[in-house]
């Protein structure tokens, strides 16, 4: 009898169980944990897994034998090489971000006004510079910036300028990672403020047409707020790309000449992988978060804002 | 749906006859009864380079029936050192890796010790280098094998006729082809007058100012000509010596008469330099001479790779060696031993150099007078003194003989060409001797 009772009781709990799967199955929201399961997998072993562990290695000694705490960090802030780098990274990203949304900004509007069946073609040849993996179009830079054999100081000399030392001197080297920088990062900015642009209702221009607004005006009082969001997000995904920028310095000046192109990235390599010190890399590395957690916190922020306002 | 039972009597018997089948049956060695070993060597520069390393370890793989699997990982883009840091984070990966000059000392505590291998390997092939001996060993302990396969010696490689016309210097007969070298006046002053009647004549010396390893070797060599150290052997700090500011003041001279942009060269810029005839000499492996035999005959008929100018303190060249090196987690380290005792026959070393046109220099004393450097042409005879046959140049690399671990930062932080750098550009002497100082001081952080 109560043999009977046990399975009939066992019974019932292995029913409830799979009615209990079957409704959580039901729920679009455990439907879509599980369609996003994969990606959360490959997301924490391959970012959160890693981030972490530079956290630990950023803590050890140099031989990896010993807990140092913060002890890299205070032997980095005693470094003047790393203040250069600090200095460096910041000017290498805002600079570049600066232009980036400038340049995208006024080509979008171009291409905004072209008609319809030309603009696709534009929009195509303007993405190329994006769409080609930096890595083998910085090569073609480094040509036409070659120390002794530059295309740019060949043509400048047959109009009596240069040679200019793209690559030699601190100042222009600086300059030109920068250039290069944007005009692989500009045509981002510029599909994404065109698709922005696209989405401000005719009818706002229209109204500010019958106010009187002249086409400056039209841009400060309808189109820019209307874009505030796209420009902000924009801004803070490419302030992030920029500062962990590391291809195209490493490939066009390698941090020379004197270390006055070095940023975050490059010097992380520099000391870690080709110093043997990954301690001292990992924390070179790691001093890119705070910097870039603080400007996420201004910039998320006042999209959040204008998102409660709206 | 039957399912057929066995009965307890059937197991008994089955199991019964498969072991005694299993203990009397004859030991068949299968293809692979010695095991698995896998090893990253170097990726070649050297078009077919590389065949001959595989012929080798198939050879000795068929032999002493192992399963190879043999990848060549590039230097481009330093693959190789990214590799070489994730299978140590990693404890795992290949079991034979061969490592460049500074990373078997940084990974010291991975490696299984060698000496049972070179010690043989030394009695048969002569001793090896000071360079070899600073790079390859710790406390005693041989970290891994001189691999002849990419060590290189980065010594002046001159134009003929335009050292001849505008220096005055006849380099053949400097150092002849197949007779000892007639250099003891080919000093750093003989150097500096030849650089400065080159650049007269627009054709500069091309030796780079940049912070990759060709500029560096280059600063190397001449800074321990004149006995200037940034870090002794012991680790004591001896930047602020005359012996330096000798070597600063030399290179100040030096870079007024090289091309402008030479701080912003990196290592294919000599080899450009060459190539393009725009440059009376450069410092460089045969490399460059290779690419011009290929795409500039005219040039490399006119070149001849030979020793460095000799300072107050000697004559010192730069030497870059790879090394065979066995990870401590290797799971087959016998084959290992095996494999890299064979690779180190005469025989194998002869078949890899001549494989690379005479780029590859074994590290044995014994080993540096091949056929091939004396027959290799245009114009015969040019590669004869590359593998330093008389032994009348000390081989060195930069930083040393500064503690290795300390010394692996001066090289890759390009504190030489820095220092040279930052005191042409007008910085004072004691400034620049001062910064560094200070950067040396970082390097020695534990």
């Amino acid at each position: 009898m109560v043999d009977v009772t046990l399975q009939s009781n066992r019974v019932a709990q292995a029913t409830r169980r799979r009615t209990g799967l079957r409704n959580a199955l039901r729920r679009k929201s455990m439907v879509a944990f599980l369609m996003t399961l994969p990606l959360i997998l490959l997301v924490l072993l391959l970012v959160v897994y890693p981030a972490f562990y530079s956290v630990h290695l950023a803590t050890l000694n140099k031989p990896m034998t010993k807990f140092v705490g913060f002890g890299n960090f205070e032997f980095l802030f005693r470094r003047d090489t790393f203040w250069l780098v600090v200095k460096q990274s910041c000017i290498f990203a805002i600079s570049a971000v600066v232009f980036k949304a400038l340049i995208g900004f006024i080509v979008a509007h171009f291409v905004h006004n072209v008609p319809a069946k030309k603009q696709r073609k534009w929009r195509g040849m303007l993405l190329v510079p994006w769409v080609i993996p930096p890595a083998m179009s910085t090569l073609a830079w480094l040509w036409l910036f070659d120390p002794s054999y530059s295309a740019f100081n060949y043509t400048l000399g047959l109009f009596g300028i240069g040679p200019i030392p793209w690559t030699g001197d601190a100042m222009w080297a600086r300059f030109s990672v920068i250039l290069v920088n944007v005009w692989y990062g500009a045509p981002f900015f510029m599909i994404m403020y065109l698709a922005a642009l696209k989405s401000v209702p005719e009818q706002l221009y229209e109204a500010a047409a019958i106010d009187g607004a002249n086409w400056w005006q039209k841009i400060w009082y309808v189109t820019l707020p209307m874009m505030r969001n796209i420009i902000a997000i924009t801004t803070l995904f490419s302030l992030i790309v920029t500062f962990a920028n590391f291809d195209i310095v490493r490939i066009l000046t390698a941090g020379g000449p004197l270390d006055h192109t070095h940023i975050f990235a490059t010097w992380a390599f520099r000391v870690g992988i080709e110093g043997s010190d990954i301690p001292l890399g990992a924390s070179v590395s790691l001093f890119m978060v705070p910097i870039l957690a603080i400007a996420a916190i201004f910039i998320l922020r006042d999209v959040t804002k204008r998102g409660n306002e709206a | 749906m039957s399912r057929k039972k066995l009965s307890r009597r059937q197991f008994v018997t089955a199991t019964a006859l498969s072991s005694a089948a299993l203990i009397t049956a004859p030991y068949v060695r299968g293809a692979y009864a010695a095991g698995k070993l896998s090893m990253g060597f170097w990726d070649h520069w050297v078009p077919g380079a590389n065949k001959a390393s595989t012929e080798l370890v198939n050879e000795w793989a068929a032999k002493e029936k192992v399963e190879v699997q043999l990848d060549y990982i590039t230097s481009q883009g330093n693959k190789n050192i990214v590799t070489i840091a994730a299978e140590a984070q990693a404890k795992s990966g290949h079991d034979i890796f061969q490592m460049p000059t500074w990373w078997p000392q940084a990974n010291a505590e991975l490696l299984e010790p060698v000496n049972d291998i070179m010690e043989p390997l030394i009695k048969l092939n002569g001793e090896v280098n000071g360079t070899v001996k600073y790079l390859g060993q710790a406390d005693g302990k041989w970290l891994g094998v001189p691999a002849s396969v990419g060590s290189q010696i980065k010594g002046p490689c001159s134009r003929i006729d335009l050292m001849k016309k505008y220096a005055n210097i006849d380099v053949q007969e400097m150092y002849p082809a197949g007779s000892p070298p007639k250099a003891d006046n080919w000093t750093l002053d003989t150097f500096l007058k030849a650089a400065e009647a080159c650049h007269k004549a627009g054709f500069p010396f091309g030796i780079g100012l940049g912070e990759t390893s060709d500029s560096v070797d280059t600063a190397g060599a001449i800074f321990q000509s004149f006995g200037a150290q940034l870090v002794d052997a012991k680790g004591n700090l001896t930047v602020k010596t005359d012996a330096v500011r000798q070597a600063l003041d030399f290179y100040k001279k030096l870079i007024a008469f090289l091309p402008p942009d030479v701080s912003a060269w990196d290592d294919a810029s000599n080899n450009k330099w060459l190539v393009s005839g725009k440059g009376a000499m450069i410092m460089n492996p045969p490399s460059a001479w290779a690419v011009a035999k290929r795409d500039a005959p005219q040039v490399a008929e006119q070149c001849w790779t030979h020793g460095f100018p000799a300072g107050p303190k000697g004559r010192f060249a730069p030497y870059l060696p790879f090394f065979w090196n066995i990870w401590s987690f290797s799971k087959n380290k016998e084959a290992a031993k095996s494999l890299l005792s064979f690779l180190s026959q005469p025989a194998s070393i002869e078949k890899m150099v001549v494989a690379s046109g005479g780029y590859d220099l074994p590290a044995y004393e014994k080993l540096t007078t091949l056929k091939v450097w004396a027959e290799e042409e245009p114009p015969k005879g040019t590669l004869y003194h590359y593998p330093n046959p008389y032994h009348h140049q000390t081989l060195s690399i930069a930083a040393s003989p500064a503690p290795p671990k300390v010394a692996q930062q001066i090289y890759f932080q390009a504190t030489l060409t820095k220092m040279c750098l930052r005191y042409y550009q007008g910085e004072s002497m004691e400034s620049t001797l001062a910064w560094a100082e200070g950067e040396c001081e970082g390097f020695m952080r534990s």
